[in-house]
């Protein structure tokens, strides 16, 4: 009871502070009860705290995670799946998807060479993937890390030779805190993120496939208002300053 | 060593009660196959089809498929005797053991194997410095992780079988003289030749449409490593219609083949 006398007040002053003169009955307005959030895998860790925070912030709120590939959730939205919000790592996943609102780029993020720790391979940059003779985990190209790779390896006019062509970035991730490859290309955000076992070399030609990660409000969203909230909150210079801590660059 | 045993049909009309689940379980399977189908570029299929792509895929699955039943039949029979016959101290929690790769999530299996026949791993270190093998990323690692996962499905479809065969005809033939092992050859094995082959066709099944230990363990990379389950979930990145078409082909020979198998062994064996 008290908790949604909180939550009421709570709604009240957000739309007072967003200058708001709609009369439609609160149920409707008011920033409260489930958001499910469909958000790229590269996204996990970034925005299970960014939920954390929101959810502090608008007591009521339960925010619902569902983190995959980009592309994977694109579909299962176009199925039906019941998502408010998506951020997804690439425009073109956005792009798949019908029914939505005005997309905003929220982050960016580019590829680093992840290594494991100490650099066994002796990598020192990207013409080091084309020695067969290295251990090297690429993402495939269909993915959105790996069209980036490809478009990285184009710019350096380097023809890799990889051992695997893996399904997504984690997945390479992976490759190379096992220290089952020499080197991996993935995200800098990656290398943050296991950086007890990895480590990063950054590379020039990087700055030729700078992924881009827009984020949605989608029609279909029982909780629109909540939704568009919790969009506004990834916007707002908190949520960003967590996202750079994390390795994104801020749009 | 048959037994004679005529099958006969139970009479009367089958049963409301079963018969109504019986069809709803049919329904359940079949019809996420029915939507597959209907889904189908059927228009464009014969030029997909014949891709280059498509056939070392498909070669590659039924190769390693094949291979890691293989392996599944030299060391799942005798794991199914072990724990069938043999006087084993803590039998049950072997058995539970055994089923290990069935309740794990594939891609943890991956991970496992990983961590035991990788570069780094337990045993793949040692490979790796003594003999300069190295496992992950190679057509065996395939083998190896289908052969992981598909395991259990053999072991527990032969002791099932073991358990079910009298024990009284090995009996006989130990008491005519016959060792062990000549028993187990000429006795044990032509009776419980229906649930090998039931329990390989299970592990087969299993090892073909093997997804997440194979990605984990030996990569994505065609030709070497890309089995038609990898393919089909990378085609559902960009182009979801491939990936139907890949999934019927794959679902097509798979039928083809347990169907065939069914009739020629089993059909001949009752």
């Amino acid at each position: 009871m008290l908790r949604r006398t909180v939550a009421g007040a709570l709604a009240i002053v957000v739309l007072t502070l967003a200058g708001c003169g709609d009369d439609s009955p609160a149920a409707t307005t008011e920033v409260t009860g489930p958001v499910t959030v469909f958000a790229a895998a590269s996204l996990t860790g970034t925005f299970t705290r960014l939920g954390k925070d929101f959810e502090d912030a608008h007591p009521g709120v339960k925010v619902v995670f569902n983190f995959a590939g980009s592309s994977a959730l694109a579909q299962q939205i176009n199925q039906g799946a019941p998502a408010d919000v998506f951020a997804s790592a690439a425009p073109k996943n956005l792009d798949q998807v019908t029914g939505k609102g005005t997309a905003t780029t929220f982050a960016k993020n580019r590829l680093e060479i992840a290594v494991p720790k100490g650099n066994p391979g002796k990598i020192t940059g990207l013409a080091d993937f084309t020695d067969a003779n290295r251990k090297i985990a690429l993402c495939a190209e269909q993915v959105p890390c790996g069209a980036a790779t490809k478009k990285v390896f184009e710019a350096a006019q380097l023809t890799p030779q990889p051992d695997s062509l893996e399904q997504d970035v984690k997945a390479a991730l992976t490759k190379v805190t096992l220290g089952e490859v020499d080197a991996a290309l993935v995200y800098k955000t990656d290398v943050l993120s296991a950086k007890q076992k990895v480590e990063g070399i950054e590379f020039p030609e990087s700055g030729k496939a700078i992924n881009t990660y827009p984020i949605v409000t989608l029609t279909n969203s029982r909780n629109p208002t909540t939704a568009q909230a919790f969009v506004d909150f990834v916007l707002s210079p908190k949520a960003q300053e967590t996202l750079t801590q994390a390795g994104f660059e801020t749009p | 060593m048959t037994t004679h045993i005529t099958r006969r049909r139970v009479g009367g009309r089958v049963p409301l009660v079963l018969f109504v689940p019986a069809l709803l379980g049919l329904a359940f399977l079949v019809v996420p196959l029915v939507g597959l189908l209907a889904q189908a570029p059927w228009s464009t299929l014969p030029s997909r089809l014949f891709s280059v792509e498509v056939g070392q895929a498909l070669r590659l699955s039924l190769l390693c498929a094949s291979a890691a039943t293989v392996i599944c039949l030299l060391l799942g029979v005798p794991l199914a005797w072990l724990l069938a016959r043999a006087e084993l101290p803590g039998r049950g929690l072997i058995r539970a053991l055994v089923t290990v790769p069935l309740v794990l999530p594939p891609v943890v299996g991956g991970v496992a194997l990983l961590l035991v026949l990788g570069r780094r791993g337990l045993i793949g270190e040692h490979l790796d410095l003594w003999f300069g093998i190295s496992l992950p990323f190679t057509t065996a690692a395939v083998i190896v992780a289908e052969a992981f996962v598909a395991m259990p499905f053999l072991v527990i479809s032969v002791e099932g079988a073991l358990r079910a065969a009298d024990p009284r005809y090995e009996e006989a033939a130990a008491t005519l003289g016959a060792g062990r092992w000549l028993t187990f050859r000429r006795v044990t094995l032509p009776s419980i030749a229906p649930g090998i082959v039931a329990g390989s066709v299970l592990c087969w099944a299993r090892a073909l449409g093997e997804f997440g230990a194979t990605i984990t363990f030996a990569g994505n990379l065609p030709g070497r490593t890309t089995t038609m389950p990898l393919a089909v979930y990378l085609a559902l990145e960009t182009d979801p219609d491939v990936a139907v078409v890949l999934s019927i082909v794959l679902l097509a020979v798979s039928v083809i083949v347990l169907a065939c198998l069914r009739e020629r062994w089993i059909g001949a064996l009752r």
